[in-house]
């Protein structure tokens, strides 16, 4: 047994790295936040785990090491299909977590539930890394090649593939590495191969894929629980999974936040879900507009009475017709937008929506229902990223309408808080402002949350974005209505006009809109419609547009500082100052207040912290290894570079996700570019030790090299972005990839150049090391997160940078 | 296809489970919690008394009515509950009572009901019967009550446990509520607890001049804001938007 299982540590690689991006489309299918924070920190606490075992029992498993490898990866095929359906058995219910005291237990019982497989890969990996520590350079290359191929190849399968299905792949793939390790390593009896070969096969084909339960809470399980309703179309890629509702007994009808004077209702429609959020309309068409006069109810068509308002100029007519007015809506869905810019005579209506399924909804599968939306004259529909699209175009719109695509329910839920949004940040709107022609007007139509959060969130950002943009006066450019459950901010190129002013005061009169903020606007003018206790919009707005406009926000019980690109969650409100009051009221209709999924992010972190110090430490320290407890410095340094990776990475994903347009890709990219480089860094860093250079001299070289890129790309990636955006895709990645590169490299040295100090001064705290390294990565993936949503991405890095740092001047005490 | 067939698998594994577990519970323990369930059901109402008292000043409403009052300390909510939350039935929070659908928090009840301002002899329509919880008790203050629940079976175990509690001025039936139940309208007030991205304009049509309809706003387990839709005497609307929190976002900014 001289040569190490290459190709099947390699592919038991792939199947980690490809669970881990399978679980958090999986957990965005059942539940609704993605989780990715969670699912990163459950396979660092399996691994680090699984370290702390192999430490405690290498002895007894070296004896039967081929045998405990095979175990671990047919464990591995297990528990992948097995873990995630026992998660589903447990009844968590994040809308419950402030009601129900049992909540945070079953959060954690989730959390170790989905750390089991991760535990059995690492185990598996780990081993061989033990048992043939010689070669642990070419092992290494091999464990990264496959994590690399598992995270890209991933994304690949989930295009042809649903992902419940892919986790029967997983467990094929897995038993396939059982099978090709028995061969690898000269295992007898020689039927094994066959065996786990049989198995392989067997499961491909023989197993059905995993049933995934939504939460009953989900819109779309709601959907299907009300009599009638039927799914009659489903498709599925990493972008979501679609699901297609019709009801003809108790048919949809949506109009959201339709005026309470409106008499008519909308024509039959079908329920569009995107992972079970939604649903988005697909409107019955048939070329007539009549059935459309529900569209002119809503708060969102503001902005054609405005345009209507204005007088013809001459550049805006052709020679035989009015090319007017030029539409973009960002987040076309199923194409209700589109519908009411068609309702309004729009001459071109541009149509950018993400996802390819939905679109190829409208115009192939439903082509007819739809009246075929997406072909008629002057629309046309782009399957783009909306920031994207907008910084690549070189088009001029008289109105850009930035569509309501999430749902009420999870909206005032507070079920985003977490996520990041680059639609809603100052640089989108100064961006979308910029494409706009000289009296156009950009249109941002959000759900109406009580006390206000996001109307006056959205409003301070595009304050900011008109001065940032270079506008002395941005109260003569902003416009804000709201409805009893929609609120619309209007952010002209130019100032408001008298007749433009006067259709907006007529449009809001007629359909009882209250007027929440427009130049010139008298306190008497506002609250009249839809009655509250005080006039929070209007004041609000004022505020927002006064000198104390600082103190405003940091007086305001919520988080409504503006979204930026570096700070891009738009849907956090939190603040820790009205926790206390907003917590100290939750029986008293507080509890919608706080948004659940900050306190979730916390309570994950507990969890994290909890349960790494019992899985990874506590069993070191009490076992023989707790007499020879690391130094200080060594425990400072393996701490200090454990956390500073996981900053490093995370943030630099985020910084990437806007410059690739696409949020899964981008993940998939970096981190496979990340992984590899890293590897290559790690060889490199090897390299350096035959040439007798002293550790810390090499890592101290890699930090600085680490510090001057950071800050190199801090300065300059906004830059280069906003330059390099226009190219294809290709072009990016491969640009991407080049950015990286040298950052992830020196990032790979750090770690290794120490293990291998240790082992020739001080063999024994080599576990220790390990652990610690476990611990500060498990623990680091949640705080990350949590340090962004506070401080930005920008500042995460440079924390990283920091922790280098501290390691550097810690390793001069070990090394 | 598979999607509906677990559906209803799982329907069919829920009704089992809430079958077995009300007979035992109603055989076994019942019996011996009756007056823990009074004295448990007063000191809920006690709660809500002091939640309205707090929130008077968002609400607009001094304090509830005594007929409220009465119709909280009257019905048994503990019957609405599925058997193995019985226990926790008069804690002042929202509870899930299967199929995606929860009973709202007692407090939010009595505010509802309470802007309503039912009195005896009127006519009310519920959209969105749920446990029958909210139906009932509109019951007690109503002469008649008229609910719809889009969900099949728990429109039927509602309507089966109203009738099982001898509530017979509460008539229920199952499907669309979207054109409100014609024949017996106009209705002195409506409240729609069923979620909708609008206000059907049926429903405002059935309500009568003067009358008034209510709408908890946001999702299951939290309710953000209510509205409170009055009709005017000349058939126009006004709306007012209540936050049930004593909660002022804008201290210091008038």
């Amino acid at each position: 047994m001289s040569r190490p299982p290459f190709l099947a540590i390699g592919l038991l690689s792939a199947c980690v790295l490809a669970y881990e991006v399978l679980l958090t489309r999986l957990f965005s299918i059942v539940l609704w936040h993605h989780f990715a924070y969670m699912i990163i920190s459950a396979a660092m606490l399996g691994y680090g785990a699984s370290g702390t075992l192999l430490t405690l029992l290498k002895e007894k498993i070296a004896a039967h090491f081929a045998a405990v490898y095979v175990i671990a990866a047919t464990a591995l095929a297990v528990l992948m299909p097995a873990a995630f359906l026992l998660a589903q058995q447990v009844p968590f219910n994040p809308l419950e977590l402030l009601w129900d005291k049992t909540q945070p237990a079953k959060l954690l019982a989730v959390y170790l539930l989905m750390m089991l497989p991760f535990f059995c890969g690492g185990l598996g990996i780990g081993l061989v890394f033990a048992h043939f520590g010689k070669q642990s350079s070419r092992i290494y290359a091999f464990d990264i090649l496959g994590a690399g191929v598992g995270s890209l190849g991933v994304i690949g399968v989930l295009f042809l593939v649903p992902p419940a299905q892919v986790l029967t792949v997983l467990t094929a793939l897995a038993l396939l590495a059982a099978a090709i390790a028995v061969v690898e390593l000269k295992m007898r009896p020689k039927w094994l191969m066959e065996l786990f070969l049989g198995l392989a096969v067997l499961a491909a084909v023989a197993l059905p894929g995993m049933p995934v339960h939504l939460s009953p809470y989900k819109d779309l399980s709601q959907a299907l629980n009300i009599t009638g309703a039927r799914v009659v179309e489903e498709r599925s890629s990493p972008l979501g999974q679609i699901t297609v509702v019709d009801n003809t007994r108790v048919p949809l009808r949506d109009a959201p936040g339709m005026s309470l004077n409106a008499t008519s209702e909308p024509p039959p429609q079908l329920g569009v879900f995107v992972d079970g959020n939604g649903p988005s309309a697909l409107t019955k068409f048939d070329g007539k507009l009549e059935p459309l006069a529900y569209l002119d109810q809503l708060t969102s068509a503001l902005p054609y009475h405005v345009l209507a308002s204005q007088e013809l100029a001459p550049h805006k007519l052709g020679p035989h017709e009015v090319i007017w007015p030029r539409v973009l809506v960002l987040g076309a869905g199923a194409g209700s937008d589109v519908l009411q810019a068609l309702y309004f005579g729009s001459a071109a209506v541009d149509a950018v929506e993400l996802d390819r399924n939905v679109t190829d909804l409208v115009s192939q599968r439903f082509r007819d229902y739809a009246g075929n939306l997406y072909a008629q004259p002057g629309v046309h529909v782009y399957a783009a990223e909306a920031r994207g699209f907008v910084n690549a175009s070189r088009e001029r719109y008289d109105l850009i309408q930035v569509a309501l695509l999430d749902s009420f329910g999870t909206a005032s839920a507070g079920l985003y808080g977490l996520s990041e949004n680059y639609l809603y940040t100052v640089e989108a709107l100064q961006t979308n402002l910029s494409r706009l022609t000289p009296g156009g007007m950009l249109a941002v139509t959000r759900w109406l949350t009580l006390p206000p959060r996001d109307a006056l969130k959205l409003f301070a950002t595009a304050v900011t974005a008109l001065e940032r943009s270079g506008v002395t006066d941005p109260s003569a450019r902003l416009v804000m209505i709201r409805g009893w459950k929609t609120v619309t901010l209007l952010v002209k190129n130019s100032a408001f006009t008298a007749p433009e002013i006067a259709a907006i005061k007529e449009f809001s009169r007629t359909r009882s809109f209250d007027l929440a903020y427009y130049p010139g606007m008298r306190a008497d003018e506002a609250n009249r419609y839809n009655l509250l206790a005080q006039a929070y919009f209007f004041e609000g707005a004022v505020a927002l547009l006064g000198q104390q406009r600082q103190d405003f926000i940091d007086q305001y019980k919520f988080y409504i500082e503006p979204a930026t690109d570096d700070r891009p969650h738009f849907f956090r409100f939190f603040k820790w100052n009205s926790a206390a009051e907003l917590f100290a009221l939750r029986e008293q209709g507080g509890m919608p207040l706080l948004d659940w999924s900050y306190p979730l992010l916390v309570a994950t972190l507990v969890q994290a912290f909890a349960a790494s110090v019992l899985l990874i430490l506590a069993p070191l320290a009490l076992s023989r290894c707790r007499r020879t407890l690391p130094s200080t410095p060594v425990a400072l340094y393996f701490l200090a570079i454990g956390f500073a990776f996981m900053f490093m990475e995370i943030a630099f994903i985020q910084k990437f996700v806007l410059f690739l347009s696409h949020p899964l890709y981008a993940v998939a990219v970096v981190l496979c570019a990340f992984l590899v480089f890293a590897a290559a860094g790690s060889w490199l860093a090897g390299h350096w030790q035959n040439a007798r250079w002293h550790a810390t001299n090499k890592v101290t070289l890699a930090v600085i090299a680490m510090g001057a890129i950071s800050l190199l790309y801090l300065a300059i990636l906004p830059y280069l972005f906003q330059v390099l955006i226009h190219l294809p895709d290709a072009a990016k990645i491969i640009i991407s990839v080049a950015l990286i590169a040298p950052l992830a490299m020196c990032m790979g040295v750090p770690f290794p150049t120490a293990m291998m100090r240790l082992a020739d001064t001080a063999e024994q705290a080599i576990p220790w090391a390990w652990a610690i390294n476990g611990f500060a990565s498990v623990v680091g993936a949640v705080l990350a997160t949590l340090l962004a949503i506070h401080l930005g991405f920008a500042v995460v890095i440079l924390l990283a940078v920091m922790f280098y740092g501290v390691a550097c001047a810690a390793l001069r005490g070990f090394a | 296809m598979e999607r509906q067939l677990l559906g209803a698998l799982n329907n069919k594994i829920m009704k089992r489970h809430f079958a077995l577990s009300a007979f035992l519970f109603f055989c076994f323990v019942f019996p011996s919690q009756g007056v823990e369930f009074d004295a448990a059901r007063h000191r809920m109402v006690e709660e809500v008394l002091s939640d309205a008292a707090d929130t008077s000043a968002s609400s607009g409403r001094a304090a509830l009515s005594p007929s409220v009052i009465a119709a909280m300390e009257k019905v048994e909510r503990h019957r609405f509950v599925p058997a193995d939350l019985a226990a926790v039935a008069y804690l002042n929070r929202p509870l899930p009572i299967g199929y995606g659908q929860t009973i709202s928090q007692p407090f939010i009840v009595a505010l509802m009901t309470d802007l309503m301002r039912v009195k005896a002899g009127d006519r009310v329509l519920e959209i969105g019967t749920g446990s029958g919880y909210q139906a009932a008790v509109l019951a007690e203050i109503a002469s008649s009550v008229y609910s719809i629940e889009i969900i099949e079976p728990l429109g039927r175990e509602a309507g089966e446990r109203l009738k099982s509690l001898g509530y017979r001025n509460v008539q229920t039936r199952v499907g669309d509520g979207y054109y409100g139940w014609p024949e017996a309208a106009p209705f002195d007030a409506i409240i729609v607890t069923a979620a909708a991205s609008h206000v059907p304009p049926p429903l405002i049509k059935q309500l009568k001049p003067g009358g008034r309809m209510v709408i908890p706003l946001g999702t299951q387990f939290m309710t953000q804001y209510l509205m409170l839709v009055e009709k005017q005497q000349d058939g126009s609307v006004t709306n007012r938007q209540i936050l049930p929190v004593a909660f002022v976002p804008l201290t210091g900014w008038h």
